[in-house]
């Protein structure tokens, strides 16, 4: 008795569905006249891969929604090269294997001209194959390790000399810093950069008892011993401070927690790479006043295109409580030069478009300009700030002038004699400049 | 000649009659200017001696010190109440104050302004006050407030802030040099007697000292202070793993029942814990619209909010979807699984991706000192008794109840509890939910210390597994020993293995035990545990 209406029901369900389809079908070749029989060949198509569901979705669904901004704007203004954008949008649900099979669909299924996205190091590592074999172009809009160059990736977040380097130096110099704690997430990102600050704070002469390193798991919540340790190390009559890695979400219980045991900036003051606007809007900023943050772009910074770029963004969303952040100005960046390298190739052609690329350059929104260098690395401004009380993080410190992303570290045994220039004649993401020979060695 | 003599002379007389009756305007001016003119303004602002830098300086220290641009620039105080006074006069801002922005500030001046109100306040009528500023003052060791300092001490009536002005006077012979060796070695008597971390640091840092007695005196006294801090801090890490063991506890104990006593293999566990979690954020969002003056209660009035959102989540799954697969876990695991995905991007559909903030109440913030050098957060010691009368509820209700009893009845032999009238369908739907609704309790106290995100759940679903198989199934003793044993262990490991490694060091060694005892700690006898 109950089954026949149900298995009724999704028939009739089914055939709403298909007749919508066709009709959906239809729509657009009656709505463009029956003269232009390919509808996909009006528009260009932009592919978008950010994780809306899972663990990531908390961070890369901002992005998603400024990229689907962006390409509105750039519609608004009469799109590219005499057609509109079209965004196609993709949901990696934060599985790492998921982003190279979504990235094939983008690149051989919907033939994308470009595409922006990932968030995590390991996620752009999945899809690195795919958009070297299929020649794909993507924009990576988030502060990485470094360690990397690769012709079909075009990296607009920090390298670790736009970021961590500098934050170090800020507190040497700036709060006479002696004694440091390196205290991370485990996984790639942190690893490789705690590597690396190691190296160059034993080169500006730190011994090795005056470093702590600290690993915690994913979602760590109970940071009561960690924080007691911190507190411990920092009793031994040197300045100390807390150079944080540890992973967006883990933050706000590890902020608590300072607060709680009574660590204040002014004591022992926490730099972090991973905290910027977003993360603190879950959190009762006034115990953090003085922490610090290390980023390329600050919400507060005082800028005509900043606020213009705020404005839009809050009109777009709906919601003028949304704030903005490091990585969305990063994508902003990315898609302006993409936009100008297709218009000074005049076709989307992915290897046309990668070739005009290098030495593109466009306003940043803290006023200056980005350039995309021949390591596909950009230039960038480095800021510290403090956090405020109302969740916002205000600049005390800037480089006098840009900094160009160093793909290879200095300061890392094993690449600190590669570089990358993937300009013709040398055309390489790993040139040894010792060796001559490009493939690392 | 004599001009130049002259003018140097009127110069310098100008300069300096200018300084004293001007250093707290000079002071006030350089407020407006980069950090190092700040940092300049506050050391004057401080030696001027008049009355309005105190108020400057703390609003200062607390950002709420605005200047509007100008020549010389204005400056004005925001009141708590957001109206603006004007800093030279103390008297309310009118219109001057339109456009004026925070002064900006940085470590370096909250730690000048914190060492200037330090000296500044100690001679304030209000004992707290001394207190608070002679704190100020030894962490600042600022050589230049000794005179004040001495002139406060010789004043001072309150024991409890005399004891602190001589730890703050201490502090500033042995880290300037000042004073004679006699006072030396009493400041290094006193700072020791402190015990913490700060005099360790201090101690310390006394070993190059010139004078021999003074560097036995410190060593001496820095090996009884590190002796008695890793003394406590095996006492702190103990306590530490108390309070995990009841974050474990209150995520498992709702488990305890639906997994424990009934059997079901459920999933979806950790989202009825996220459930619970945003319950407290919606209370919480109605208390501050609705009742802002009650809203550092909304936490308590959350607890039975949780429990019926939760409670009621869970009767629903088990009228839909569980019941009709009893005795077929494997399936149940399976559909509870696809539920809590489901549930979990419900949650993400209406309230967003981004993490909602749950504010903690001013009562558990801060920390608590059991012991010297011994503390406790506030939020922790809250969360430990909250699990310990969750627990002992619960239990209670088992025992005594009606419900508890009919619970234990059909748990123990369903057809003769049938037989004996008792609706076996309903106590069935009804322990499921009581199970869903202790995991909503749970999401409350989670609020306070994880993130309240979709994902919350995914966090505490295998611990949870985890504790309850440990512990023994269908035993609520076998699950707080459990919740605890792995706690305690947890944090003992932590110092010496770091938390990743710890974490897999405990799991390992809890498979070993399982393998070992299948039923865990506790295990039922009996034939209840066979049907």
């Amino acid at each position: 008795m109950t089954s026949a209406p149900r298995t009724l029901s999704r028939r009739a369900f089914a055939g709403i569905a298909a007749k919508g389809a066709a009709a959906a079908a239809l729509l657009p070749t009656l709505s463009l006249g029956a003269g232009q029989a390919l509808a996909a060949d009006a528009t260009i198509k932009v592919g978008i891969l950010h994780s809306l569901s899972g663990t990531m979705a908390i961070s890369e669904t901002t992005l998603k929604d400024v990229m689907l901004m962006l390409i509105e704007q750039q519609n608004a203004k009469g799109g590219l090269l005499g057609k509109k954008l079209e965004a196609v949008v993709v949901d990696p649900a934060s599985n790492w294997p998921l982003f190279a099979e979504k990235a094939k669909d983008l690149l051989e299924a919907q033939k994308v001209a470009a595409v922006f996205g990932c968030w995590t190091s390991v996620s752009r590592k999945s899809v690195l194959p795919v958009f070297e074999q299929d020649d794909g172009i993507l924009f990576y809009p988030v502060q990485y390790e470094g360690e990397e160059s690769s012709r079909n990736v075009f990296y607009t977040g920090a390298a670790p000399n736009q970021q961590a380097v500098p934050a170090v130096d800020y507190l040497m110099n700036e709060e006479g810093v002696e004694r440091w704690v390196l205290a991370g997430t485990d996984y790639v990102y942190p690893r490789t950069t705690n590597k690396i600050l190691e190296a160059y704070l034993k080169l500006k002469g730190v011994g090795a008892d005056d470093i702590m390193i600290n690993y915690t798991p994913f979602g760590q919540s109970d940071w009561q011993t960690i924080v007691s340790e911190i507190k411990k190390f920092g009793s031994a009559g040197k300045k100390t401070a807390v150079v944080s890695t540890i992973n967006g979400d883990a933050n706000v219980p590890f902020y608590k927690e300072l607060a709680n045991q009574g660590v204040k900036a002014t004591d022992i003051p926490v730099v972090a790479f991973s905290v910027g606007e977003e993360e603190l809007a879950g959190l009762d900023t006034k115990p953090l006043v003085g922490h610090l943050a290390a980023w390329n772009y600050f919400m507060s910074v005082d800028t005509p295109e900043n606020a213009a770029f705020i404005k839009a963004w809050h009109k777009f969303i709906k919601n003028d409580k949304r704030v903005t952040n490091d990585p969305m100005e990063a994508h902003y960046i990315g898609f302006n030069m993409w936009v100008k390298a297709v218009e000074k190739a005049g076709t989307i052609d992915h290897d046309a478009v990668i070739d005009a690329m290098i030495g593109v350059s466009v306003p940043n929104l803290t006023g200056g300009y980005a350039t995309m260098m021949p390591n596909h690395h950009i230039t960038k401004p480095v800021l510290i700030g403090e956090i405020q009380g109302n969740g916002q993080i205000n600049t005390v410190w800037e480089t006098p002038g840009l900094v160009v992303g160093d793909e290879w570290s200095d300061y890392l045994e094993g690449s600190k004699d590669l570089i990358a220039d993937w300009r013709k004649p040398m055309n390489c993401g790993n040139f040894n400049v010792k060796s001559g020979k490009c493939g690392g060695v | 000649m004599l001009r130049i003599l002259l003018l140097a002379f009127l110069l310098c007389f100008g300069l300096s009659a200018e300084t004293r009756a001007d250093g707290f305007d000079d002071g006030l001016h350089l407020l407006g200017g980069k950090f190092d003119d700040v940092e300049r303004g506050v050391v004057i602002l401080a030696g001027s001696g008049d009355q309005r830098a105190g108020a400057v300086l703390a609003a200062l220290q607390d950002n709420r010190l605005m200047v509007v641009a100008g020549d010389p620039p204005s400056f004005f105080i925001r009141q708590a109440d957001d109206s603006l006074l004007d800093a030279a006069t103390l008297q309310p801002a009118g219109d001057a104050a339109a456009g004026a922005k925070a002064v900006r500030v940085n470590n370096r001046i909250r730690r000048a302004a914190e060492a200037a109100l330090g000296t500044l306040n100690l001679s304030s009528p209000n004992a707290a006050i001394r207190r608070q500023a002679a704190d100020a003052v030894f962490k600042a060791r600022d050589g230049e407030a000794l005179p004040a300092l001495e002139a406060a001490l010789a004043k001072e009536r309150d024991p409890d802030v005399k004891a602190v002005m001589e730890t703050a006077r201490a502090a500033i012979f042995l880290a300037n040099g000042q004073g004679d060796e006699a006072q030396r070695l009493q400041a290094v008597e006193t700072i020791g007697r402190r015990g913490d971390p700060d005099a360790l640091a201090m101690l310390r840092n006394l070993a190059n000292d010139t004078s021999a007695s003074i560097r036995e005196a410190a060593a001496a006294s820095v090996s009884s202070i590190e002796m008695r801090q890793s003394m406590l801090a095996r006492v702190q890490d103990a306590i530490y793993g108390i309070s995990l063991g009841s974050v474990l506890l209150l995520a498992a104990i709702g488990l305890a029942i639906t997994f424990g006593v009934m059997g079901v293999i459920n999933m979806a566990h950790g989202e009825m814990v996220m459930l619970g979690a945003y319950t407290t954020y919606v209370v919480q969002t109605l208390f501050v619209t609705y009742l802002p003056d009650a809203a550092n209660w909304s936490l308590i009035a959350a607890v039975p909010a949780a429990f019926v959102v939760g409670g009621l989540a869970g009767v629903i799954l088990e009228r839909t979807v569980i019941r009709f697969l009893y005795g077929r876990p494997l399936e149940t695991l399976l559909a509870t699984f696809g539920i809590s995905l489901i549930l979990q991007q419900a949650v993400r559909s209406i309230f967003g991706p981004t993490n909602r903030e749950v504010t903690s109440p001013s009562w558990m913030s801060g920390s608590f000192d059991i012991l010297d050098g011994l503390t406790l957060t506030s939020g922790r010691l809250v969360i430990i008794i909250f699990c310990l009368a969750v627990f002992l509820g619960l239990l209670a209700f088992i025992r005594y109840s009606r419900f508890g009893l009919e619970m234990r009845a059909v748990t123990q032999n369903r057809r003769m509890a049938a037989s004996m009238g008792i609706r076996t369908g309903l106590v069935d739907a009804l322990t499921f939910g009581l199970g869903s609704g202790i995991a909503g309790i749970a999401g409350v106290a989670l609020s306070q210390i994880d993130n309240v995100s979709p994902n919350l759940g995914q966090g505490y679903i295998i611990d949870s597994f985890l504790v309850v198989v440990f512990g023994g199934v269908g035993n609520l003793w076998g699950t707080l020993t459990g919740a605890m044993a792995i706690g305690i262990a947890n944090k003992l490991l932590e110092p010496f293995t770091g938390a990743v490694l710890g974490k897999i060091i405990l799991l390992v060694l809890v498979i070993l035990f399982i393998q070992k005892r299948p039923r865990g700690l506790f295990a039922l006898k009996g034939r209840a545990i066979e049907a």
